[in-house]
């Protein structure tokens, strides 16, 4: 398996080295498309038969060798990973990459995801999360050489740096007994240096996983980046900062670590969701839109796995399972429809020429394949059921209800505000779904450009179709698919605890709540047989025009093919009553109403600005800081000479005094 | 191999404290003749002390580097800054006054930090490698504060030959250093001195003094 994967890396590393070259603007996808393939197929093999052992490469760091293991839970992200990695690849194949840096810096994002996931000792997945970093930021940077893009890029540098230092520290605190993840685990960290470890990891996983109060960048770097690579970012590259997440908490501190370790993973994994499902309500790009419903995703996995470790620390044993199940699932059913709009979200780019709502519409008579597809994972992120949503959210839920099993006051206040939260999340984002299908394919088209939209074809519409094929297959086959986390559970949690499955069912104990996705696809099917069966029987035989009220939406008069723009809503028009009743939770806004003069023609005008509070709280203030060490730096030019050499004695005595000291502790 | 009372031991270990020694006088004397003159003195001791270390050690290269210090350090340089303070005015032959006794009892601490660190650093290593390695330290960590609290440019290159000193006592310490490494490091000192010397009598010619602070006002940065 590991010769496999290995070789998968340096396929990868030959990739770039093409792209690099600019050879093969078709083969350097296709064969990435080739190895997530093959990335899957191992990481299914490894699920079902067992892990690979820990092995060590001939090359590494100068004490030692690089250590590589496939365990139950690195081969679950790996398939993550994949899910996202062959439709994103075949589409970027379709498209093809626009410049020489692209083509070289995808296989390489795809292989340093890789590295980390393989990793079993604290420098390699530390080299392979920096990696991931830069690959993906060369991705955002490559097509925006200036402009808006461009500062979105060095916001997300900015942020990738702060979380590699904070990982850095985190890792060098929990590697205290020897860099190896198996030394790692035999000595776990106790007291204030494992309070700082959770500190320290939190933050800088949060931070490239989107967690509040980092997750300024996440809205803006996804959408700047190349289709594929957004779909990538938003549906694999969080979930490896997740992964590193769940490695560092649950497997190397060890499982003595006390349940309060869950509190501020719940904090700002609800807080997290539901401001990014506010977010996605008001945002007017439509793949900024699929980027905040990201937030909302990984605040829910977040919460889920603080619930897992609040449980673990109050000895409920198959609790923990609910919820790191319900983690587990919903990383990968999240990967499988993030990548699936993310590409319906660049076709109809591609296609439509508009990431712009106002200049969209109506696409579903153009583009029947897209919208069907888009309808599917809209669904899913809807979590309507029996989409694929709908089964890991159920279980995040569950395990939220259930949380009044644990005693002390405090946690069942908090998990009950967090499941208010959660819901209101849920219900947030369902709506932001609606929106973004309603605005884009439904309706009528409000520019020329989408009235002549073309369906995508070839290549183009294998990536969807794959895409859209996980995504089906997993609400089906959600609780197989769990099966497969046994090992994850039982290795994380002790023998006693299993995945809440039965057969093809989700199930909470013997008695507890059950969810069949089989019974429910059939029984909706059969609804939706009868009531079409009744309409063409019983209905009448020719389908019949005429006047309804229909919220103003009238038919095009002839002098106005495309209809009167005015009777359907724009993107900020349909935001606008979400923004206004909660939109100042996430959001500091403006309004400012601009009546027309007396007597004149022209509309009145609204006018709103928006911010994210995050901009104005934490952004900001850190950029005044700068600027002032910036002043404060700057007047060590003037210093005279005694004062320069002064400075290196004083350094260099300081030093001296530091490694006096660290002999006689 | 050596401990007190050895004679190996007590010889390196006297030779060593002497050039410590000396190394205070320069930091509390402010005429500047005398400064150069212990340089001398050091420089000499050094030459001893690597005589010595090479019939420790029966490593013939180690008089080579002896011989070197002895004309390089010992009569070359000394004799060179020498004739450059003799042509100062004789105001300027004197550091102002102040803030000596403040630099002794620094260049004290220092000389404990220093056995602080190499002591409990080289647990495994002979006694006379140990004493051997503090004092180095020691004399580097006085020639730097030198540097720091005087206000010459004669002085500073005192400071840092004085360092120079202080790496050469080091390396002739420790058996079976190359030669090629005190060769070279010697050599850079030399040009370092060269330039040093060339610098101070330029800067006494442009502006009448030795004080580097009088440049500061001639960085161009427009303070």
């Amino acid at each position: 398996m590991l010769t496999l994967l290995g070789l998968g890396l340096l396929a990868l590393a030959v990739l770039a080295g093409l792209g690099a070259a600019g050879l093969g603007r078709r083969l350097v996808p296709l064969g990435a498309a080739a190895v997530a393939a093959v990335l899957g197929a191992v990481a299914m093999a490894t699920l079902a038969l067992g892990p690979v052992e820990e092995a060590a490469l001939a090359l590494g760091p100068p004490w030692g060798p690089a250590l590589v293991a496939l365990d139950a839970l690195s081969a679950w992200f790996l398939l993550v990973l994949a899910v996202v990695a062959l439709p994103a690849a075949l589409f970027a194949a379709a498209t093809g990459p626009s410049s020489r840096a692209e083509a070289a810096a995808f296989p390489l994002f795809l292989a340093a995801m890789v590295l980390v996931l393989l990793a079993a000792d604290a420098f390699t997945l530390l080299l392979g999360f920096e990696a991931m970093s830069l690959a993906s930021w060369a991705l955002v940077a490559a097509r925006h050489p200036s402009g808006r893009g461009r500062r979105a890029a060095r916001l997300y540098f900015g942020f990738a740096a702060f979380s590699g230092l904070c990982l850095i520290a985190g890792f060098a605190l929990l590697s205290a007994p020897g860099m190896g993840f198996s030394e790692m685990r035999a000595a776990p960290p106790e007291g204030w240096r494992g309070t700082l470890a959770l500190v320290l990891i939190l933050l800088g996983a949060g931070s490239k996983a989107g967690l509040l109060p980092f997750h300024l960048w996440l809205p803006l770097a996804h959408p700047a980046a190349a289709t594929p690579v957004s779909a990538l970012m938003s549906g694999a590259m969080v979930k490896i900062a997740l992964y590193v997440l769940v490695r560092a908490l649950f497997d190397l501190a060890g499982a003595a670590q006390p349940g309060w370790w869950g509190a501020p993973l719940v904090v700002l994994g609800a807080a997290t969701a539901l401001w990014g499902a506010i977010r996605a309500n008001v945002e007017t790009d439509i793949k900024a839109i699929l980027a905040c419903s990201t937030l909302e995703n990984v605040g829910l996995i977040t919460l889920a796995l603080g619930l897992a470790l609040v449980f673990r620390g109050a000895d409920l044993a198959p609790l923990a399972a609910l919820a790191l199940s319900a983690a587990l699932l919903h990383a990968l059913v999240h990967a499988g429809f993030k990548g699936l709009l993310f590409l319906v979200a660049g076709a109809v780019a591609e296609q439509a020429g508009s990431r712009d709502p106002d200049r969209l519409g109506g696409l579903i008579h153009r583009m029947p394949w897209v919208a069907g597809l888009a309808m599917l994972g809209a669904a899913s992120a809807a979590a309507l059921p029996p989409f694929s949503g709908f089964a890991s959210e159920w279980l995040v839920l569950q395990a939220l209800i259930q949380s009044w099993r644990v005693a002390e006051l405090p946690v069942q206040l908090l998990s009950a505000a967090a499941l208010v939260t959660a819901g209101m999340a849920l219900a947030l984002a369902a709506a932001a779904m609606l929106r973004f299908v309603g605005l884009v394919f439904l309706g009528r088209p409000r520019t020329p450009r989408a009235a002549g939209a073309l369906d995508v074809t070839g290549l183009m519409r294998a990536a969807l179709v794959v895409a859209g094929a996980v995504c089906a297959a997993l609400a089906l086959l959600a609780a197989p698919a769990l099966g497969l986390a046994g090992g994850i559970v039982t290795g994380l949690l002790g023998e006693g605890a299993a995945p809440p499955i039965a057969g093809l069912d989700l199930m909470l104990g013997e008695a507890g709540a059950r969810y069949a996705p089989w019974a429910v696809t059939a029984l909706l099917a059969g609804l939706a047989l009868a009531l079409w069966y009744g309409l063409h029987r019983k209905g009448a035989p020719e389908p019949r025009r005429s006047p309804a009220w229909d919220c103003g939406f009238l038919p095009p008069p002839p002098d106005l093919p495309f209809g009167d723009p005015l009777t359907q809503p724009s993107a900020a028009g349909a935001a606008q009553p979400i923004r206004r009743a909660l939109g100042g939770l996430a959001l500091a806004q403006r309004e400012a109403h601009h009546p027309a003069a007396p007597g004149s023609a022209t509309p009145a005008r609204l006018r709103v600005e928006a911010r994210d509070h995050g901009f104005v709280a934490l952004l900001w203030p850190l950029g005044r800081l700068r600027r002032l060490a910036g002043h404060q730096a700057e007047r060590l030019r003037g210093l005279p000479l005694s004062a320069y050499l002064a400075l290196a004695l004083g350094t260099l005595v300081l030093l001296l005094a530091l490694l006096a000291w660290g002999a006689v502790a | 191999m050596t401990g007190p009372g050895d004679i190996a031991y007590d010889v390196a270990h006297l030779l060593g404290g002497a050039m410590l020694l000396v190394g205070f006088v320069m930091l509390g004397q402010r005429r500047i003749g005398a400064l150069i003159a212990a340089l001398a003195a050091q420089g000499v001791l050094l030459a001893l002390a690597a005589f010595w270390q090479g019939h420790v050690q029966a490593a013939p290269q180690l008089y080579l580097t002896g011989l070197i210090a002895l004309l390089a350090k010992g009569i070359a340089i000394p004799l060179v800054l020498h004739r450059l303070a003799g042509e100062l005015p004789p105001p300027l032959r004197t550091e102002a006054p102040g803030r000596m006794g403040a630099g002794l009892v620094l260049g004290v601490g220092l000389v404990g930090l220093a056995m602080l660190v190499v002591v409990p650093a080289t647990t495994g290593a002979g006694a006379l490698a140990r004493v051997d390695l503090s004092m180095a330290l020691s004399i580097l960590l006085l020639g730097a504060l030198m540097m720091v609290t005087r206000r010459s440019a004669l002085a500073h290159v005192a400071g840092l030959l004085t360092i120079e000193n202080g790496l050469i006592l080091a390396a002739v310490g420790v058996a079976g250093m190359p030669l090629v490494v005190e060769l070279s490091a010697g050599g850079l000192v030399l040009v370092v001195a060269l330039i040093a010397g060339v610098f101070a009598r330029q800067m006494r010619e442009r502006f009448a003094s030795l004080d580097p602070g009088v440049l500061d006002r001639h960085r161009g940065e427009g303070r």
